[in-house]
């Protein structure tokens, strides 16, 4: 076991750097650096300033030693400092955390809460009017793009209501009612197309269960239908669900990116994009390099889970 | 009477074992998936509207008129008008045109690229194989959209560029299922047969084996189209896709529209229904192909 988790550990270590590698030179190739950006509001710039600037921001160097530069403030934890707002980027980026996961754990609820039941009933009533009608909710909810799914239900709400849902951030402390209708509303949209990809992999992994011949001695045993599925079948059937749980879990961050933005509030996601449009190195090596390693952490735990939820998974060679 | 080979028409016996017509197999694939078939009509539609839109717009796309800035649905602008009263159905109809041809570009290339990625690595399999492995798991690590994202941020908007950074992340995908097909190709006999004959390695890969990797390549093409829209949509929302003035979906839902919704909820409703209905169709589209052409890849 503490072998295996010490050779997923170096695997992840390694994609790591790869990701660091491909996010490092991507961010280079863009036309335009923060210089530019910051001076094009302000007109004219003498090319003394601007050296001076580049000198501050440590631009002037080659690129591969901004690369070790940067890979050695990860690792000893100094995230650097954002160009456009003059502030170490962990300061920036501490407050941002509990906002998307958050956001990102709620979604995560709905998806469950949504997808496993109804994975589960389509599963039973197999190739029934239910399953067909279950089956296009579930991919309609895959191909809505879920940004505009918010935008909907917030129009909705305005049409039906007369109620505008808060256009600013509400913290729990100020007001935990409201904070907490704020955050369903996206997490709805965003947990409504996670559900589809799990109610599938429930409903096929559920089929596919059903066919075994412990099944059908629980059956003959006379146990009623609900405690066979739900007890007996569901158990064996929830592995590869559980894997893409894991997997959504990261991805809603993909996700999140656009919602955070619709329901202006402020995450890591939107904050992702705004740094983009500024070029803010920093905060966007930074921010991407933090959701590939939730997505290796995830992944990680997931491998970890299957230990508990399925003896039958040594963690051998 | 001429004489005849011995062994046809024997009567009775099943005439041909000639292949069903193209309108069979159509007409086979539509009575068992009618979902499929659903699907396929819908994708027809928008490919009908993107080469005609032209003929089926009723304005200019992007001519404003400011006397019918947010005009409401009715005979003279059918979906209604935007904020600088440009016509919103023309433009749906035109952002068909847009959102299909990025669509189908990026899903192309990525997987024609992650293709042959795919086919060679499975193909030579050992250390190349392990290496390219590792360099798709680096690229599928991160969430579709955020690479995407960071592409299209670097390479500045314009629309081949957002077909590029659309693209990337979709050849990790198509190298991983084309792989998958290789390697079980490149064990059958004929291809043993091939390499006895003394083709070069080159031949047997792209002549013999891609070919038979072509059902498992449409599955993923159609399965990709329909999330290449949506990113593409969130792209040019969010500002980093399809620069102005061409109409694009996303761009039409973008933060000038989301201003407007309260007082014309038309601005975002339906260029949002037209795009999910070109990915509820392709999505449709791709669920039914991959259960006639693929059965091993068969899922919920």
């Amino acid at each position: 076991m503490k072998a295996y988790i010490a050779q997923r550990l170096g695997i992840g270590l390694l994609t790591l750097l790869g990701m660091s590698v491909v996010i490092f030179v991507l961010l280079r190739l863009a036309p335009g650096d923060i210089v530019d950006i910051l001076f094009s509001t302000g007109g004219y710039v003498n090319p003394v300033e601007r050296q001076a600037i580049e000198r501050e921001l440590g631009l002037d160097r080659p690129v591969w030693v901004q690369y070790v530069e940067w890979l050695r403030q990860i690792v000893t934890g100094d995230l650097g400092k954002s160009y456009r707002y003059d502030l170490p980027a962990w300061e920036i980026i501490r407050p941002l955390i509990p906002v998307t996961l958050e956001l990102a754990a709620l979604s995560l609820v709905v998806a469950v809460a949504l997808g496993v039941p109804l994975g589960v009933i389509s599963a039973v009533r197999q190739d029934t009017a239910l399953d067909y009608a279950l089956r296009v909710f579930s991919l309609a909810g895959l191909s809505m793009p879920s940004f505009w799914l918010g935008m909907v239900i917030i129009l909705t709400l305005v049409a039906w209501f007369g109620w505008i849902p808060p256009v600013t951030y509400v913290s729990p402390s100020q007001n935990l009612w409201l904070h907490v209708v704020q955050f369903s509303l996206p997490a709805l949209a965003v947990g409504y197309r996670s559900s589809a990809l799990i109610m599938r992999i429930t409903r096929s992994s559920l089929l596919e269960v059903m066919r075994e011949d412990y099944i059908r001695t629980a059956r003959a045993k006379g146990q009623s239908g609900r405690v066979v599925i739900w007890r007996h079948a569901l158990k064996n059937a929830i592995l590869p669900v559980v894997t893409v749980i894991g997997i959504e879990f990261a991805f809603l961050i993909g996700g999140l990116v656009v919602t955070e933005t619709v329901f202006n509030l402020p995450g890591l996601a939107r904050f992702l994009v705004e740094a983009i449009l500024w070029r803010d190195y920093p905060i966007v090596q930074n921010l991407v390099m933090f959701i590939a390693i939730v997505v290796i952490v995830s992944n990680l735990v997931v491998d970890m889970l299957y230990g508990f939820l399925d003896p039958r998974v040594r963690y051998g060679h | 009477m001429a004489t005849r080979p011995l062994g046809v028409e024997v009567p009775g016996a099943p005439v041909a074992l000639h292949r069903p017509g193209a309108w069979t197999v159509l007409a086979r694939f539509c009575r068992k998936k009618p979902l499929g078939a659903v699907g396929g009509f819908l994708m027809l539609v928008i490919l009908f509207t993107a080469v005609f839109a032209d003929q089926l717009a009723t304005y200019d796309p992007i001519a404003t008129d400011a006397g019918q800035s947010l005009a409401r649905p009715g005979p003279e602008h059918w979906l209604g008008a935007d904020h600088l009263g440009r016509d919103i159905y023309s433009r749906i109809v035109h952002g068909a045109r847009v959102s299909l041809i990025v669509g189908l570009a990026s899903t192309l290339l990525g997987s024609v690229l992650g293709g042959v990625i795919g086919l060679l690595s499975g193909y030579i399999g050992g250390h190349t194989d392990l290496v390219t492995q590792r360099v798709m798991d680096i690229l599928q690590g991160l969430p579709l959209l955020v690479l995407a994202l960071v592409m299209s941020a670097a390479l500045g908007p314009s629309i081949p560029n957002v077909v590029i950074a659309i693209s990337i992340p979709i050849i990790p995908r198509a190298a991983r299922v084309i792989r998958a097909s290789v390697l079980s190709i490149r064990e059958m006999q004929y291809v043993e047969a091939a390499r006895a004959l003394g083709l070069r390695h080159l031949r047997i890969a792209f002549r013999h084996i891609l070919p038979n990797t072509i059902g498992p390549f449409i599955v993923l093409c159609t399965a990709q189209l329909g999330s290449a829209i949506l990113v593409e949509a969130a792209l040019s929302f969010l500002g980093l896709g399809i620069p102005e003035p061409y109409p694009s979906w996303g761009r039409m839902l973008s933060v000038s529209a989301a201003e407007y919704a309260q007082k014309a909820p038309w601005l975002v409703l339906f260029p949002g229904l037209a795009i999910s209905l070109a990915v509820f169709g392709s999505n449709l589209l791709g669920d039914a192909l991959r259960d006639t052409l693929d059965p091993r890849l068969r899922g919920g």
